[in-house]
């Protein structure tokens, strides 16, 4: 490959960016990947799973490790720790704030437990060395036309699945009590979400590695969250704001020789810090504005006329 | 006389398991359409356990919770509930509209071919008279983390309301008010129980804002419930009888009653939810 230039000429550069199979691969896989992780990790931020989250991601690195190890495909190694981290979390979890804290503690020794796994399989396959960087930080290069339409199927199903549940498994996030009390299988839905979790993790980090699958999953949720409270909304931007990371950061990385992860990360930070300084001053400017006319409903559109 | 909404014979509740401690047993109980109830009783009395009991999540045996003419938990779509909870966290990303929807629509599964609107549309005029209802419209917009305990605990009631349901049960819900928003608060539940004919019950801590408002009280205490008006219930003799100790009620000149000398139950909270 010709050491790519970055030139002024926009069209330019992305017709040079799409010259070459891999890099048509890494763009397909990498939408796929943001739309996924752009929902599940809106519904993840949202019920305060984040932690859950990382530890299924960090379990990836142990499965791809050892599938090197075994002489099985990787990506049958990621689904594997992923799925079986999920089940573990979801056993250790109950309903509620209660069952959540009692998560922590199970997810660390987990994560932990996951970590020194990875290493002890890696040493023992002996392999390149380079392949530690790749695993924990993730790589654009070499992925193939089946490697997508594996995702492309996994992304559909998380999708079709949350779909379904989309309505309930808001309110049982929001609100288990009133939702156990409607009849929604809160405990159900609790278990069925780290799956779909443990899906999407596992789909994501075989491109952007195990470490930094995190920043797409929380980063583009968080930040969607934090510029609006309407659901609707907040759940588009999200995907829109992971979409614009994983495009922006193929395509700087196309033109650098530094790791697609490294920029995948930055831009996520970059765009969760713009936010929360958004939603930050949006917040001063409403309470100033409540305390200038004391009784406080100076919504910009109410619903209601009163 | 109406059929009750509410009714439980012989009725009997354990929680935890190993071993199982039994709340209250014997419980004969009765709330007909629009009457205001408030369920009284100290710390793990089993209030919330009633609660839970009429919605079918808590058995039974061998006595029988009937709701609404039918088995407990059959006609849950008919039961607003709002269950006891601690406010909600200041960065949570939703507005009081969208609480108020899943209120809603909250259990409904997969998404609905609404191709006119026409559901979309109803839908929302639902959630707007609902939140008019508990004089909510000029705050349902903003965060809910951002708002007061009184504002949330509104849109909560709100919540409850929205399917025009034919039982209330609210746990606590005055609990971190202060006092002129617990007035407010009970006038609201009173007058949504006189203009729907809705039957209210409400657990409460201190039987006090509430005595203009109340129709009956039920008093938990010593593992068993005791039913009746507030001047036949709240007396020194029947408490006495229901604690097993020496217990006196004293009426303050502006009415309001002191209830002194009650031992607290002994503390549940560990097991509550295992």
């Amino acid at each position: 490959m010709a050491n790519p230039t970055l030139s002024w000429n926009l069209v330019h550069d992305v017709h040079e960016l799409l010259a070459y199979q891999f890099m048509v691969n890494a763009l397909q896989a990498g939408t796929i990947v943001a739309v996924m992780a752009g929902v599940v990790g809106w519904y993840m931020v949202l019920r305060r799973q984040s932690f859950a989250g990382h530890t299924i991601a960090v379990m990836s690195f142990p499965g791809a490790a050892g599938a090197a190890l075994a002489g099985v495909p990787g990506a049958v190694g990621y689904y594997l720790t992923c799925g079986i981290a999920a089940l573990a979390i979801g056993r250790e979890g109950g309903a509620g704030r209660r069952g959540r804290s009692r998560e922590s503690a199970a997810i660390g020794v987990v994560q932990v437990a996951g970590l020194a796994l990875g290493f002890l399989f890696l040493s023992l396959y002996s392999g390149v060395l380079e392949q530690l960087e790749t695993l924990l930080f993730g790589t654009f290069l070499g992925i193939d036309r089946n490697q997508v339409l594996t995702l492309l199927l996994v992304a559909i199903v998380v999708l079709v699945a949350l779909v379904l549940v989309g309505r309930p498994l808001l309110l049982a996030s929001l609100d288990p009590e009133v939702a156990l009390a409607r009849g929604v299988p809160v405990r159900a839905l609790d278990f069925g979400f780290l799956l779909i979790l443990g899906l999407a993790v596992a789909a994501t980090s075989q491109i952007t590695g195990a470490l930094l699958v995190f920043a797409l999953l929380v980063a583009p949720p968080a930040a969607a969250q934090a510029l609006t409270p309407r659901p609707g909304p907040s759940l588009v931007l999200s995907v829109v704001l992971a979409l614009l990371v994983m495009w922006l950061a193929l395509g700087i990385s196309y033109f650098s020789i530094y790791p697609l992860g490294f920029f995948v990360t930055s831009l996520g930070f970059g765009v969760f810090l713009l936010a929360k300084l958004t939603g930050l001053a949006r917040a001063r400017r409403v309470r100033r504005g409540r305390g200038q006319d004391g009784a406080g409903s100076q919504e910009p559109q109410p619903v209601v006329a009163a | 006389m109406q059929a009750p909404a509410i009714e439980l014979r012989e009725a009997s509740a354990r929680i935890g398991a190993r071993p199982p401690r039994a709340v209250w047993s014997g419980v004969q109980l009765t709330v007909c359409p629009g009457e205001f109830v408030a369920v009284l009783g100290s710390n793990g009395s089993g209030k919330s356990t009633l609660l839970k009991a009429i919605l079918g999540l808590v058995q039974t045996p061998p006595g029988t919770v009937e709701v609404l003419g039918g088995p407990a938990g059959a006609a849950n779509r008919e039961i607003g509930y709002l269950p006891q909870r601690h406010g909600f966290d200041s960065t949570l990303p939703i507005r009081g509209v969208d609480l108020v929807r899943l209120g809603l629509d909250g259990s409904r599964w997969g998404v609905a071919l609404d191709i006119s609107g026409a559901v979309r549309r109803r839908s929302r005029e639902r959630v707007r008279e609902a939140i008019e209802l508990v004089g909510a419209s000029a705050y349902a917009e903003r965060p809910l983390g951002e708002l007061s305990g009184g504002e949330q605990q509104r849109i909560l009631i709100a919540q409850a309301l929205v399917r025009s349901p034919r039982i209330l049960m609210l746990d606590e819900p005055l609990d971190s008010l202060d006092l002129p928003n617990q007035a407010a608060v009970t006038a609201l539940v009173q007058r949504i129980c006189r203009t729907e004919n809705v039957a209210v019950l409400l657990v409460a801590h201190d039987v006090n804002p509430l005595l203009p408002y109340l129709d009956q009280v039920i008093y938990l205490a010593g593992g068993r419930a005791l039913q009746g008006a507030v001047e036949d219930v709240i007396t020194g003799s029947k408490l006495s009888e229901l604690y097993g100790v020496e217990i006196e009620v004293l009426r303050a000149r502006d009415g309001r009653l002191v209830v002194v000398g009650q031992p607290e139950a002994p503390h549940v909270h560990g097991h509550r939810h295992d």
